[in-house]
C-alpha cells in the first residue's frame, strides 16, 4: 500500500533525519510513543473496515453469533454476493449504476463549472467582481442541508422531483470548487500566455480551453476527486428528492433495506454485502489517488 | 448578473487592447460565469430566498377543508413557534452540545496526529496517513451502518467484549447516544483534517523549524510553540468546515432512529424536524422556516470562527 506512494515524492530530507548517530533512549521512547498513538489511531479506523470485510464472508446466523472480528468458519463470499445482486430482482445493480450516473456526470461538469468561474475571477477585471466572488464564498458556508429541503419545495413545484435531474442538477455546483481553481489558476496560469493567445486572435472562450484548462489541468483532478466523493457519498440529497426505487442510490437503497430488516431479517445480511460492495473498491481505486488531494490542497493555498 | 453586464468598458489594469477586445473579453467573463452563477443562483440563492418566503406563510384551512389548504400571510407566527417548539429548542441543544464536544476534540486530534506526522520521529508516517484518510472515502451512511452495528447488541463484538469483563454499555440509548454519534463523526473526519493540517505543516520553511532547534527547542515545544502558531490559518478552517458540518447532523441519528433499537427520535435535531416536517407532517412551511433558522445559526457561527480567526492573526 505504502509501495505505491513512495517513489513518488521521497520525503525532504530534513536535518533531524541526518543526524541518526544521537539517538538515546529518550528519543527511542519519543519515537515509539509516537508510533504506538499512531498505530492506536490506525486499528480504531480500520476496526469497523476489519469487521465489515469480514461480515462479508458469513451467513446471517453467523452474523450475530460469531466473534465479529474473525472470518465466518466456511467461506460465502461469493453466495453473498450473487444474492446481493438476485434480491429484489437484481435492484443493487441498477443502484450501483445510478450512484456511478450521478457521481460521474455530476462531478465532470461541477468541474468544469469551477474551473472556468474560478479563472474568471482570477484573470478578469470586472465590476463587483469580489462582491460576486464573496456571494460564492458565502455558498460554501451554508450548511448543505438547509438547502435541500427548501431546493425539494421548489423543485416540487416545478414537478422536477423524483427524477435523475433532481439529484444531478443540484451537485453540478461546487463553490467550493470555485475558490480552489481561482487559487490553481493565479498559480498555474502565466498571464502573458493569456495575452499571447489574445494576440494570436484566439477568443477567450477558446483561450479557456486551449491555454487555461490544459495548465489547470492538475488542480481540476482535485475539484473533481472531492466533488466526486461528495457526490458519491451524499445521502440527505437523493433521501429528499427521490422516492422512485429505480432512480436509488446505493446509500438511499441500503437504508432502505435496513429500515426494512424487521420484515426479512435477512436484509441484514444485504445491507452488510452491500456496504461493503459500495466501499472496498472505492478505497482500492482511491488510495493510489490520495497524494493528489494532498498537492491540491497545498496549490489551493490551504495552509 | 446585472454588475458584470452593467457598467461598461473597465477591464482594468490588464486592458490595453482594442475596444473590440475589450467587449470580447467581457463576453467573455459571461460566458466562463455565467453557467455556474445560472446554476448557483438556482439551487443555492433561489431555495434560500423560497425558504425565506414560505417561511412567512401557512396554510389555512376553511371549513371542512374540502378546498385544501389556502396559502395565507402568517408573519412571525413560523418563527415564533419554531422558537418556543419544544422538539426544536431541544434538537438545537442537542447539536449544539454536541458541537460543543465534538469540535474541539475533533480539532485536537486532528492537530495532535497531523504534528505526530510531521515529525521525523513517528515510524511508519506514510502508512498511517493513508490509513487515516480511508474512512473520508466510506460514504457517511454506510460508515453510519457499520457503527450501528457495532453498537447493537447481540451484532457487536465490542459489547460481547465489554460484556466480558462486566461493563454494560448502552450505545444507543440515553446519555450514550451523544457519545456514539460524536464517535462516529470523529472516525469519518479524522483522517481528512489531519491532511488539511498536514499539508499546511510541510509548508512551512524548514530554516524556522531549523532556527527552533539551534535555540535548543526539542520536538514537543517545537512542534506547540513554532510549528501549531504557523498552520493557524488551517486550523481555523478546519474549525469552520467541523462546525457547519456538526450543524447538519442527519444521518446519523437517522439511522439510530431507524434502527428501531434506540432512543432517538424522528425531530432528534433541527435537521431531522425540517425534513419530518416537510415529508411526513408536509408542513412546508415549518420544514422552511427551520431550514432558515439553520442557515442563520450557521451564518452567525461563521461569522464569530472568522472573526475570531482574523482578530488572531492580526495580533
Amino acid at each position: 500500500m505504502t509501495d505505491v506512494l513512495t517513489p513518488e515524492r521521497p520525503a525532504p530530507p530534513t536535518p533531524r533525519e541526518s543526524r541518526p548517530e544521537q539517538h538515546g533512549s529518550a528519543w527511542w521512547l519519543r519515537r515509539s510513543t509516537a508510533t504506538i498513538l499512531c498505530a492506536i489511531a490506525a486499528i480504531y479506523t480500520l476496526m469497523p473496515l476489519v469487521w465489515l470485510v469480514f461480515g462479508v464472508t458469513k451467513t446471517l446466523p453467523e452474523l450475530y453469533s460469531a466473534n465479529g472480528f474473525s472470518p465466518s468458519a466456511g467461506f460465502h463470499v461469493f453466495d453473498n454476493i450473487a444474492d446481493l445482486f438476485r434480491q429484489d430482482d437484481g435492484i443493487f445493480a441498477r443502484w450501483i449504476l445510478n450512484t456511478a450516473g450521478y457521481a460521474l456526470g455530476g462531478a465532470a461538469i461541477a468541474t468544469l463549472l469551477s474551473v472556468a468561474a474560478g479563472y474568471a475571477f482570477d484573470k478578469f477585471q470586472f465590476p463587483g467582481r469580489e462582491k460576486w466572488y464573496a456571494v460564492v464564498i458565502a455558498g460554501v458556508l451554508i450548511p448543505h442541508t438547509a438547502i435541500v429541503v427548501p431546493l425539494y419545495l421548489m423543485m416540487s413545484e416545478a414537478q422536477m422531483t423524483d427524477t435523475y435531474w433532481s439529484v444531478l442538477i443540484p451537485v453540478m455546483v461546487n463553490p467550493f470548487g470555485v475558490y480552489l481553481a481561482r487559487a490553481y489558476s493565479s498559480g498555474a496560469i502565466p498571464d502573458e500566455l493569456l495575452e499571447a493567445a489574445r494576440l494570436d486572435g484566439a477568443s477567450e472562450l477558446r483561450t479557456f480551453f486551449s491555454v487555461g484548462l490544459r495548465l489547470m489541468g492538475p488542480g481540476a483532478l482535485t475539484i473533481f476527486l472531492f466533488q466526486f466523493i461528495a457526490i458519491w457519498n451524499n445521502f440527505f440529497l437523493p433521501l429528499v428528492m427521490i422516492t422512485d426505487n429505480d432512480l436509488f442510490t446505493i446509500g438511499q437503497g441500503l437504508f432502505t433495506w435496513s429500515s426494512a430488516d424487521g420484515q426479512n431479517p435477512d436484509y441484514t445480511r444485504m445491507v452488510v454485502v452491500g456496504s461493503a460492495v459500495a466501499t472496498i473498491p472505492l478505497i482500492l481505486l482511491f488510495i493510489p489517488l490520495q497524494r493528489r488531494w494532498r498537492a491540491g490542497l497545498t496549490e489551493g493555498g490551504i495552509r | 448578473m446585472a454588475s458584470i453586464t452593467g457598467t461598461p468598458g473597465r477591464t482594468g489594469t490588464k486592458g490595453k487592447g482594442t475596444a473590440a477586445t475589450r467587449g470580447g473579453r467581457r463576453g467573455g467573463v459571461l460566458l466562463l460565469l455565467g453557467p455556474f452563477f445560472a446554476l448557483f443562483t438556482f439551487t443555492y440563492i433561489g431555495p434560500m430566498l423560497y425558504a425565506l418566503w414560505l417561511s412567512f406563510f401557512r396554510d389555512r384551512y376553511d371549513g371542512i377543508g374540502w378546498d385544501g389548504p389556502q396559502r395565507v400571510f402568517a408573519g412571525f407566527h413560523n418563527y415564533a413557534r419554531a422558537l418556543t417548539d419544544e422538539q426544536f429548542l431541544q434538537g438545537t441543544g442537542r447539536v449544539l452540545l454536541y458541537g460543543v464536544i465534538y469540535v474541539p476534540l475533533l480539532i485536537a486530534l486532528s492537530a495532535l496526529f497531523a504534528l505526530l506526522l510531521d515529525t521525523a520521529i513517528t515510524a511508519g508516517r506514510r502508512f498511517f496517513q493513508t490509513v487515516l484518510f480511508l474512512p473520508h472515502i466510506v460514504p457517511g451512511l454506510i460508515a453510519a451502518i457499520v457503527w450501528v452495528y457495532l453498537y447493537t447488541p447481540g451484532l457487536s463484538p465490542i459489547i460481547d467484549a465489554l460484556d466480558a469483563i462486566g461493563v454494560q454499555a448502552d450505545f444507543l440509548n440515553g446519555g450514550g447516544v451523544l457519545g456514539s454519534l460524536v464517535n462516529i463523526a470523529v472516525w469519518q473526519s479524522l483522517g481528512f483534517n489531519v491532511v488539511l493540517i498536514y499539508v499546511a505543516l510541510q509548508a512551512i520553511p524548514k530554516a524556522t523549524i531549523e532556527a527552533a532547534r539551534i535555540d535548543g527547542a526539542g520536538e514537543i515545544r517545537t512542534a506547540f510553540s513554532v510549528k501549531l502558531p504557523q498552520v493557524f490559518p488551517a486550523v481555523m478552517v478546519a474549525t469552520l468546515f467541523t462546525i457547519i458540518g456538526s450543524l447538519q447532523l442527519f444521518t446519523e441519528p437517522q439511522i439510530m432512529s431507524a434502527s428501531g433499537n434506540s432512543s432517538v427520535t424522528s425531530t432528534w435535531t433541527p435537521n431531522m424536524l425540517a425534513y419530518s416536517a416537510a415529508f411526513n407532517s408536509n408542513d412546508y412551511h415549518y420544514a422552511a422556516t427551520v431550514s432558515v433558522l439553520i442557515a442563520v445559526l450557521a451564518g452567525v457561527l461563521s461569522f464569530a470562527v472568522t472573526t475570531f480567526a482574523n482578530r488572531r492573526s492580526a495580533r
